[in-house]
């Protein structure tokens, strides 16, 4: 296969019009599954979250959950989508080994919430709306991990194995209308446009949003029109991209590669093509010999769902505050530069902060804590922010208990690693690890004393009058202490004890 | 004494065990005997289970001993399971050599139902491969035989559960009815067979052949045991999304107040396009009888006409072959069941290599039939036109029973054929459905109730009853008046009730 | 497939649809089964003959609607109990041959390598 020919981008947006279309999957964090009362946690043994249903043992029946259709029509609502008031399910027909049932049942073409649009915000402090097309519902397959051959890829394997943990957890599809007129920016509005659908879905609070762990994961579709067209051009559909930068990259690789192939004189094969992180690159899948026909047909087994519209105004009411719409009230409560906001976005850390405050913590302390410590714990173990495994409420209430004085600055940041170690909430992370602030003074006392005792020269130095030389002491007792006494209170209970 | 047990109906066997003058144990043994002695020449069940049925039948005593009321009352009294329920303890195999030996982790709600109200599983009743077929030829595992004549069919899908009734191995049979799986046995064997309202009984662990129409019921020899038996195994499950949360019919009731013989006030339409041309001359004739003596108990007989029933079969080989390519799906050889693999295979070649292997002529034949009616060529021609001749069925249903509180029919247009006899003409077999299909495709209620034998061949005919969604109540209320009459009449002729008048079966002992 | 003449089948689109429904029939069953779906074909396509463009389509035969369940776990089987009846099993999870076929439809972004 030959390398293909990459045309420089300023020429290819000085030539073309690129249309995108974006098809994001997105893993509800229901506690079971779409239609059986298995779990849906990430990283349990395998095939342990399996029943008679998920496995599509013969005989075996569907049930729909009911707070994932809650979770559909509130995703519908935040994309400001019409909820179709009667749909059914449909059965996907296709074999692969990682489908129990070999067909899918989605609500592909009777979808929850249909004709919607998200505005937006990109980089400079502008908006784009994006409109959307339809939103449904429908199952995840299951897992394969290839043995033999030399990359564990699917290509060359000896064989496969199957866990069908995530068999069945809910699935909602958000698919873009045709995203036009973006130009030069087309690559940056992909970007943006997932990252506000993740912000969103993660302030409504259905999924994890995780891209690393697959419960967020995007398709792009990408093709060019010459400058001034109206026909749209062959498009691709660009799988595997796992991270928000790589949605960018990857539109941007494959507008360079499309100008190339056109502007030689070719055309662009309509297929599904995979994103190559490494080189930032996409590579064609292998070309299917017939087009799929996945003939569809009202799922028997589920009945219709028709909302009722009191239902779906219910949930209208639980809609939070947009996240971009927060930003903005919190710049001006927290009295934040535009430079600063942006900081704290680029960072992942705005909501964060905002939801540490929510939780009790004063802005400043919840700042410093998000940007400073646990911004290089996370820059140590090469994690986005929010992927630390501690939330905005363990972390304001870590603040809550410096301010009562029970941890020091210290002491919180071993609570804190303790949180990020696994062991548990902030309160449990003292009792275990011992923790405590010794706020016994008599204890206090008595190591100053000792302290004292062992140091008679610095004794006599700040009996004398150079009180700068308590420092020594004081390091000694929080030294004898492992931290866990209060600086401040040492301090004082050594210039009491030899000044009287 | 033995013999004599397994001639008893259900009710009467549920009576002597309650009142402990038999034990439920000597009544499963009964027909355990009964299954070794005559099931090498019927081969009616696919397994015999016969240490679960007795201990089963062991708790049941021992309940009644420890001064317990009967957990239902059907306790104590056995049955034959069609082979299409999964079952914890017993193979579950559809009649299909894809799933030779394949143990469910898990009881159908069905099966879980029958366990909770003492009922004893004596075994595995045969099929035609998952309910495919209407004479049990198609069961990978080979024919059932009709007990009035082994040379005939006993008609199917469910002809194993007929046959254990007609061969008195088992008093009672589960069976699943698609397009006329309980009810064409029935007639064939001189049974009872029920088809519930769809969504009346649930269908968890029914291991699907069409879902929109399969339905499980009960069979029996009387319509009193199958009332009994329908309110055991019927009721909401929320398992089934399309079970019906309402309360059961109260069909024992009902069938009490039939049996005292007055149908006054009660509309019997007679659908003008069931009979007729078609029709073999003895059923036409046993089924004429049939409506008279109806009409003789005080019933009205109207006639009303369904004129899109004539499409009924034509929608039905569209919509059952549909739903079947794709249930059908699952058995892959990836995760259960019959693998085939050559060695250096892909899993695709597996799949494929497998599946040719594990699935009889019948399957694989409606399996490409529903591929093709779901292709996107054909798809609106075929599967979604079939769709819309539902909703004309359905209203012809709707008119008829504005006109008639039930509707009756001959079930099927023949008797028994003999083995053999259509095995290489599908479409001659799916005619024999003609008459139980319209239900199917309606989700109504039907049920077969002997109605003599044919003057030219002896063969048992039946009577199909059919009432409207969850109108189970007058259905039975009729078949049980029509059942009274013709034992009475039976009696003053001096013949044996009908289905005394088996032939018997070589023993071996 | 095109979708002219309704009620006719060919003995390719019968191989065709075999491929797409995994069942490695014999060129004898082909003959076959040509034959006889052809006969079955031109008795289903009687359902063409009603008129019923006005008329709904109907998918289930009992009118129900909105049934759910509470998001609510259930029991689910053990690994033992999930892979008994697997024709084969290695490390708690189904063997199953090479999968010759890369794409699944799905497209999931995790199929290949998942942490272990």
């Amino acid at each position: 296969m030959t390398a293909p020919t990459l045309v420089d981008y300023d020429e290819v947006v000085e030539r073309f019009d690129p249309v995108l279309g974006l098809e994001v999957h997105v893993e509800l964090s229901t506690v079971t599954k779409m239609f059986c009362g298995c779990a849906t946690g990430f990283g349990a043994e395998p095939n342990t979250q399996v029943c008679p249903t998920c496995l599509g043992l013969p005989g075996a029946l569907p049930v729909v959950n009911r707070a994932a259709v809650e979770s559909a029509i509130r995703i519908g609502l935040a994309l400001n989508c019409t909820i179709v008031p009667w749909g059914r399910f449909a059965r996907k027909n296709y074999f692969y080994p990682d489908m129990p049932k070999n067909f899918q049942t989605s609500q592909y073409d009777e979808p929850i919430a249909v004709q919607g649009y998200l505005d937006v915000p990109l980089d400079d402090g502008t908006t784009v709306r994006v409109e959307i097309e339809r939103a449904h519902m429908e199952e995840d397959t299951g897992k394969s991990l290839h043995v033999g051959g030399a990359t564990g890829r699917i290509q060359g394997a000896e064989y496969s194995l199957l866990d069908y943990n995530r068999a069945g957890v809910p699935l909602i599809e958000i698919v873009t209308k045709p995203v036009v007129g973006t130009g030069a920016r087309a690559p940056e509005v992909a970007r943006a446009y997932v990252t506000a659908l993740r912000d969103l879905l993660r302030a409504l609070g259905v999924s994890d949003v995780r891209m690393d762990q697959g419960s967020l994961r995007c398709d792009a579709n990408v093709s060019l029109m010459p400058k001034g067209a109206t026909e749209f051009g062959t498009r691709t559909e660009t799988k595997n991209v796992n991270s928000l930068r790589s949605v960018e990259r990857a539109v941007r690789y494959e507008m360079t590669r499309q100008a190339g192939v056109l502007l030689a004189g070719g055309t662009v094969v309509q297929e599904t093509r995979h994103f190559q992180e490494a080189g930032g690159t996409t590579a064609a899948g292998r070309r299917k010999e017939t087009a799929e026909d996945y003939r569809y047909f009202p799922e028997p087994d589920l009945v219709p769902i028709a909302p009722p519209a009191e239902w779906v105004e219910e949930l209208r009411g639980t809609l939070p505050e947009l996240p971009w719409e927060r930003r903005r009230r919190v710049q001006a409560d927290w009295g934040l530069s535009d430079a600063e906001l942006r900081d704290l976005v680029n960072a992942g850390a705005l909501d964060l902060i905002a939801d540490t405050v929510a939780a009790g913590a004063p802005p400043a302390e919840a700042r410093s804590w998000w940007v400073s410590y646990l911004a290089q714990q996370a820059n140590v173990r090469g994690v986005e922010l929010v992927g630390l495994p501690i939330t905005p409420v363990q972390v304001a209430r870590v603040v809550a208990l410096v301010a009562s004085g029970a941890l020091t600055t210290g002491l919180a940041r071993q609570v804190v690693d303790g949180v990020l170690a696994g062991e548990g909430d902030p309160d449990a992370v003292v009792e275990r690890r011992g923790l405590a602030v010794v706020a016994d003074e008599g204890a206090l006392v008595a190591a100053v004393d000792a302290a004292l005792a062992a140091q008679p020269d610095v004794a006599a130095k700040i009996r004398g009058g150079k009180v700068a030389a308590a420092g020594a002491i004081v390091g000694a007792v929080m030294k004898a202490t492992k931290g866990r006494a209060d600086a401040k209170q040492v301090r004082e209970l050594v210039l009491q004890r030899l000044l009287p | 004494m033995t013999e004599e047990l397994t001639r008893l109906s259900a009710a009467a066997l549920a009576a002597k065990v309650h009142s402990r003058e038999v034990s439920a144990v000597e009544v499963a043994r009964a027909h355990l005997d009964r299954i070794a002695a005559v099931d090498g020449a019927v081969h009616a069940f696919l397994h015999v289970g016969a240490d679960s049925a007795l201990a089963a039948a062991g708790r049941v005593d021992a309940a009644l001993a420890a001064g317990e009321a009967p957990a239902s009352p059907l306790a104590g009294v056995p049955l034959a399971l069609k082979d299409v329920f999964t079952t914890a303890d017993m193979p579950t195999t559809c009649g299909s050599r894809i799933l030779e030996g394949w143990r469910p982790p898990y009881d159908a709600t069905v099966t879980a139902r029958l366990r909770a109200a003492g009922v004893p599983i004596l075994g595995k009743t045969n099929m035609d491969e998952f309910a495919m077929g209407s004479s049990t030829e198609h069961s990978a595992y080979g024919p059932t035989r009709n007990p009035w004549d082994t040379g005939r069919i006993p008609g199917g899908s469910g002809g194993g559960s007929a046959a254990s009734l007609a061969a008195f191995e088992a008093p009672l049979a589960i069976g699943t009815d698609t397009g006329g799986s309980i009810r064409q046995p029935a007639a064939m064997t001189g049974t009872v067979g029920v088809k519930p309202t769809y969504g009346g009984v649930s269908r968890y662990g029914l291991v699907a052949c069409a879902s929109s129409l399969d339905q499980a019921g009960p069979c029996a020899r009387t319509v009193l045991d199958a009332a009994l038996l329908h309110t055991v195994i019927a009721g909401y499950d929320p398992l089934d999304s399309t079970s019906i949360d309402a309360p059961v019919p109260d069909v024992v009731a009902a069938v009490r107040e039939g049996a005292s013989g007055d149908l006054a006030g009660v509309r019997v339409g007679v659908v003008s396009e069931l009979g007729g041309e078609g029709y073999q001359p003895g059923v036409e004739r046993a089924y004429r009888a049939a409506v008279q003596r109806l009409e003789k108990l005080g019933a009205e007989v109207v006639e009303v006409s369904c004129p899109h029933f004539q499409y009924g079969l034509a929608a039905y080989y569209l919509i059952l072959p549909s739903e079947v390519s794709s249930n059908l799906a699952r058995f892959d050889a990836m995760r259960y069941g019959l693998r085939v693999d050559p060695g250096g295979a892909s899993a695709e070649e597996v799949m494929a290599l497998t599946r040719e292997a594990g699935f009889g002529p019948e399957v694989k034949r409606r399996i490409i039939l529903g591929t093709y009616a779901l292709s996107s060529g054909y798809y609106d021609a075929y599967y979604g036109q079939a769709q819309k001749v539902r909703t004309l069925i359905a209203r012809d249903f709707a008119a008829a029973f504005a006109q008639a509180d039930v509707l009756v029919s001959p079930t099927a247009p023949t008797t028994a054929f003999p083995l053999g006899d259509k095995l290489d003409d599908p479409l001659a077999m799916y005619l024999n459905d003609l008459a139980t299909i319209p239900t199917n495709l309606a989700g109504v209620a039907a049920m077969s109730v002997p109605c003599g034998l044919a003057e030219e061949d002896g063969l048992p005919v039946g009577l199909q009853v059919m009432a409207p969604a969850l109108g189970e109540a007058a259905m039975y209320r009729v078949g049980a008046a029509y059942e009274a009459a013709r034992d009475a009449d039976d009696r003053d002729d001096a013949r044996a009730p009908l289905i005394q008048r088996v032939p018997n079966l070589e023993v071996h002992a | 497939m095109s979708a002219d003449s309704p009620g006719t089948i060919s003995r390719d689109e019968v191989a065709h649809l075999a491929r797409l429904a995994r069942l490695a029939v014999t060129d004898a069953e082909l003959d076959l089964f040509a034959g006889q779906l052809d006969v079955i074909l031109g008795a289903v396509a009687r359902v063409g003959e009603v008129a019923a463009d006005d008329i709904p389509p109907t998918s289930h035969a009992v009118p129900l609607q909105n049934v759910f369940r509470a998001d609510e776990r259930r029991p689910s089987l053990s690994q033992e109990q999930v892979l008994a009846g697997a024709p084969a099993a290695e490390d708690g999870r189904f063997r199953v041959p090479r999968i010759l076929d890369d794409e699944p439809p799905m497209g999931s972004s995790l199929t290949e390598g998942e942490p272990a």
